[in-house]
Order: structure tokens, then sequence, then C-alpha cells
């Protein structure tokens, strides 16, 4: 009983796009990018690498019924039967889930070219804050990979590190940002860097009589000192972008931004859709090759 | 009294520490038939040092932990704190000088609350997750090395139908590998004890014996009580006169 009350705060809406300027028969070659992540699911499907159409789920337990899940949702509003398909890549943390996938790639890979496409090939450094893992990827004006680092072994500056808080503090995830901001004044960050010592210090912080939002404020301020750290082992040559889904927290990259002393490419598109769609064009260059 | 303990207490320290000091200390008033007015010196350590308002001498906290492990067992070599939210390892000598120390209060999956949080996932008491996993025969890796994945695979384990005991010995092998690694970072001597509340668990002692390569592992009975009996030891030596304080 007490389950089905619970509220979930980590949830965000699921959404999937079509575009209305592009009609699929037109093009040469359809192809597929799903990108599997431990959080959120995406896929992308491209016309002669225009994106005709996406989607973005949560992953759930199961990796190869989140590619069937993500791709059925993407073409639940499109009219193109899967076998038109020419080529299809997988890549993220379930690539090799993919069971339809023609071929899998690295999710590095996919993302610097997915960054390229979505912000232009201005993009040098590229920031992607998924649900478990932060990387740097430095790329080329192509998308091509020259340099990377990655953690994916703390939860710290991560997705699941904000659902944490979301649930401890029964904010609903999206309106961390926006709420992070009602605070008088900017406080210091919270002490811990680690996300179970971070939340035990929130809860103190609130019997001390702090509000939520002076809470989020402090969380998210350590939460943009630790992506900062990251960040700086790489180090940023501008043109800087932002891809992943803490991408959408204010309360975090408006924050982060005056640290890395920089300030980021803008994208109409939505930045969890970076690898899906790089791996949609990985697919491409190869339907030209053959 | 004459540097033998005659009583000791525990309490959670809560979000109250001065509740928390004053019931511990009633715990062990009790246990030792006498009274407030009877205590003729005070050390305090742990991270709430300074909040012991009673206290003649304030002890750090590794002092605290080589000088209690060393009163349990004369010949502890090593000496393994084991808090909710840090451990600490001591290497001591023969005379039970300190030769080297190391801490680790930045990541919990190397603490306690490690296994708080699992415990929660698993709808199991703390208490009972050592008795539990002592039950296991099978070796299950943890794969994530954060407790929030591993919570996250957990409960893939769960849905995967893995048996309870078999997940908690996997997280209690998780721990002991990562608190082996701060070990090995200053090197093993023997005799090796574990203090701490996390003490307690008899499953991670058993994973520390087996991640250590150790016949035995020395664990006194009140385990929490560790460092508080190493400042009861400094205060007691401690030249510092004192007047009796009326509490």
């Amino acid at each position: 009983m007490a389950e089905n009350d619970k509220k979930e705060y980590w949830r965000w809406t699921e959404s999937n796009w079509k575009n209305p300027d592009i009609r699929w028969k037109d093009a040469e070659y359809i192809t597929l990018g799903i990108d599997v992540g431990s959080v959120s699911s995406q896929a992308v499907i491209m016309a002669d690498s225009q994106i005709f159409a996406y989607g973005n789920t949560r992953t759930g337990s199961n990796s190869p019924d989140s590619a069937r899940k993500v791709l059925g949702y993407t073409l639940d509003k499109v009219d193109i039967p899967e076998d038109r398909v020419d080529r299809c890549v997988g890549t993220g943390y379930g690539r090799v889930n993919v069971p339809f996938a023609d071929n899998a790639v690295t999710e590095i890979a996919c993302h610097a070219r997915g960054a390229n496409f979505i912000y232009g090939p201005e993009v040098k450094t590229v920031l992607d804050i998924g649900g478990q893992d932060i990387k740097i990827i430095r790329c080329d004006n192509q998308g091509r990979v020259v340099d990377f680092y990655m953690n994916d072994k703390c939860a710290a500056g991560t997705g699941r590190g904000m659902e944490v808080f979301a649930d401890i503090l029964e904010v609903p995830i999206v309106e961390i940002g926006e709420r992070s901001f009602q605070v008088e004044e900017e406080p210091r960050p919270v002490s811990h860097t680690c996300v179970v010592y971070a939340r035990s210090e929130a809860v103190n912080l609130l019997r001390k009589g702090w509000s939520t939002e002076r809470v989020l404020a402090a969380y998210c301020r350590a939460m943009a000192e630790r992506i900062c750290s990251l960040v700086e082992r790489l180090g940023v040559i501008s043109g800087f972008a932002v891809t992943g889904g803490m991408a959408k927290n204010q309360g975090v990259m408006d924050r982060l931004m005056p640290m890395i002393g920089l300030e980021p490419m803008h994208t109409e598109w939505d930045t969890q859709i970076a690898g899906a769609a790089g791996a949609a064009l990985i697919a491409y260059d190869s339907c030209l090759i053959e | 009294m004459n540097n033998q303990i005659i009583g000791s207490g525990a309490a959670a320290t809560g979000f109250n520490q001065q509740e928390a000091v004053a019931r511990s200390l009633e715990e062990a008033l009790c246990n030792a038939g006498v009274t407030r007015d009877q205590i003729t010196k005070t050390g305090s350590t742990g991270s709430g040092r300074k909040a012991v308002g009673m206290a003649d001498i304030m002890v750090n906290d590794i002092m605290a932990i080589a000088r209690g492990g060393r009163y349990y067992f004369n010949n502890a070599g090593t000496v393994i704190d084991i808090g909710a939210e840090d451990v600490k390892v001591v290497r001591i000598d023969n005379d039970g000088a300190i030769m080297d120390f190391t801490i680790n209060e930045k990541c919990a999956a190397g603490a306690g609350a490690f296994i708080e949080t699992i415990a929660r996932a698993l709808e199991t008491p703390v208490s009972e997750m050592g008795p539990l996993s002592l039950k296991s025969g099978k070796r299950i890796p943890i794969n994530a090395q954060c407790v929030v994945f591993a919570e996250s695979e957990v409960i893939g384990l769960i849905h995967a139908k893995t048996a309870r005991h078999n997940i908690i010995r996997a997280v209690h092998d998780a721990l002991a590998s990562r608190i082996a690694s701060l070990v090995f970072r200053i090197g093993l001597q023997e005799d090796i004890v574990i203090t701490g509340g996390v003490g307690k668990n008899q499953g991670v002692a058993d994973s520390m014996k087996r991640e250590l390569n150790l016949r035995k592992i020395y664990v006194p009975e009140r385990p929490e009580c560790g460092a508080a009996t190493g400042a009861a030891i400094m205060a007691s030596e401690s030249t510092l006169k004192t007047i009796p304080k009326a509490l």
C-alpha cells in the first residue's frame, strides 16, 4: 500500500518528437541510433543525416527491453516501418544489449559526434553528465575524439546523485533548478562530496531550520564544484558544450559556468539525445561508404 | 579504575550530541556502580569531542583508537576502527606507539553508511545483517564502487531473485575489500583488531579475515567503545590536576 502512495520525485517526463519539415520517403538512407544509458535511453531516427524523430525514456532494470521500448516510443509518432531502417548503431551503457543493432560503437565516439551535430563544428570540449557517469571529451571540428576523461565510479555530480536528493527533499527533480534559486542569499556548498554523506548533511541542515530551497542551493553548488574539478582534469578549450540530462538542471549549470569561466554553447535540441544522434550519424557514414 | 574497565555505555548520536553523551554515560555509570561525582578524570574523542562538556582532555581519534585497541588486545599491531562515516587504520609497534595511520572519510563505500543504505534497501535491520550474511556460502561480486550505484545493483539482484543472505555477504565482501586496500596502504601488522560500531557485525569481521588473509581477527566485546576506552586511559594518565566536578 505504501509503495503505491510513494511519490517518485526522480520522475521526469518521457518525450518523443517528430520533425514536421522532413518527409522520410524522400531520404536515401534512414538510420537509427539507440543509446541505452543506466538511467535513460534515447533513440534517434535520421533521414540522410537530418533528425527525423527521437524519443527519450527511462531505462528501467532490463537493457534489451529498454532498447526496444525507446524505439517503440519513438516510432509511435511516425509512420516509418521498422524494416525501412537501413542501418542501426547501438551505444551507451547497455550497447551490447541493443539486440537489433548492426553494430555497437563506444559512447565516447557517439557523444563527440552527436555534440558536433547538435552544437555545430565549433564545439571542442563536450561535458556529458549522464545518469551514472561524467565524461569530458575533447573533439575536433568533425566530431572525432581527440582526448577524454570519464568518471563512472562515483555518484557525486551525476543524475543519480540528483535523484537521491530529489527523493530526500521531496522535490520533483525537474523543479530542483528553479527552486534552488529561491534563496535570500547563496549559501556555502554542502561540505561533503559523497552523495550519501551529503544526504545526511542535508537532513541535519533541514533540522537546523534551513529551507528546502537553501539546502538545494548548497547541494547544487557542491555538485557544480565537483563537476568543475573533473572538467579541470582534462582542461577546457572553448567552444564548450554540455550534453546529457544534467544540462537541463539550471541549478547546477548556472553555478558551474562561472567556475569554468566560459560561456557555454547553446542548442535548441534536447541535450539528452547527443549519444543517439551521434550513433545514427555514424550509421549514416557506414551507409555512404558501402 | 586502576586501568581496568568497570563499566561502559553507548548510544546512537542522532541529532543531539549532548543527549547522546548523557545517555551513554548513564549506562556506563550504571554498569560500573559508581556515581558521576566519583569520576576523577574525563577524556573525550571523536568528531564531536568538543561537545563533551565535562572533558578534562580531548584526545585525537587516532591515539584513542590505538590505545583502546591495545587495551583490549595487548598484542594489537593494527587497529581498524570502522565507523558510520569513516574508517581509520592505525599501525602500532610492540610498545604501542603509532607507526602509521590512514583515514577514509570521503566515501561511504568504505564505511558503515554502506551497510546502513543496503540494509534499508533490503528492509532488514542493521543488527541482522551480520548473522544473515554468515549463512551465505556463495560469493557474488558487486561491480559498483559507489554506494548509490551499489544500491541500484542490489535492487537488480533482488529482482533477479538472489537470496538475501548472499546479497548481504556480497556487500560485506565489497566493504572489506575497500578497507583492506586502506590497510595495505600502511602495511599490515598482526594482531589485527577491529573496533568501531561496524565491528559488531560478525559478517564484516569474517569478510575482513578473508580479504586480509588472516587466521584470526580480534574484536572486543563492545567494539563501539574502542576509542572511548582509549580516551579514558589517556585521561587517567593525564597529569592535569582536576577537582572532581559537580555535574
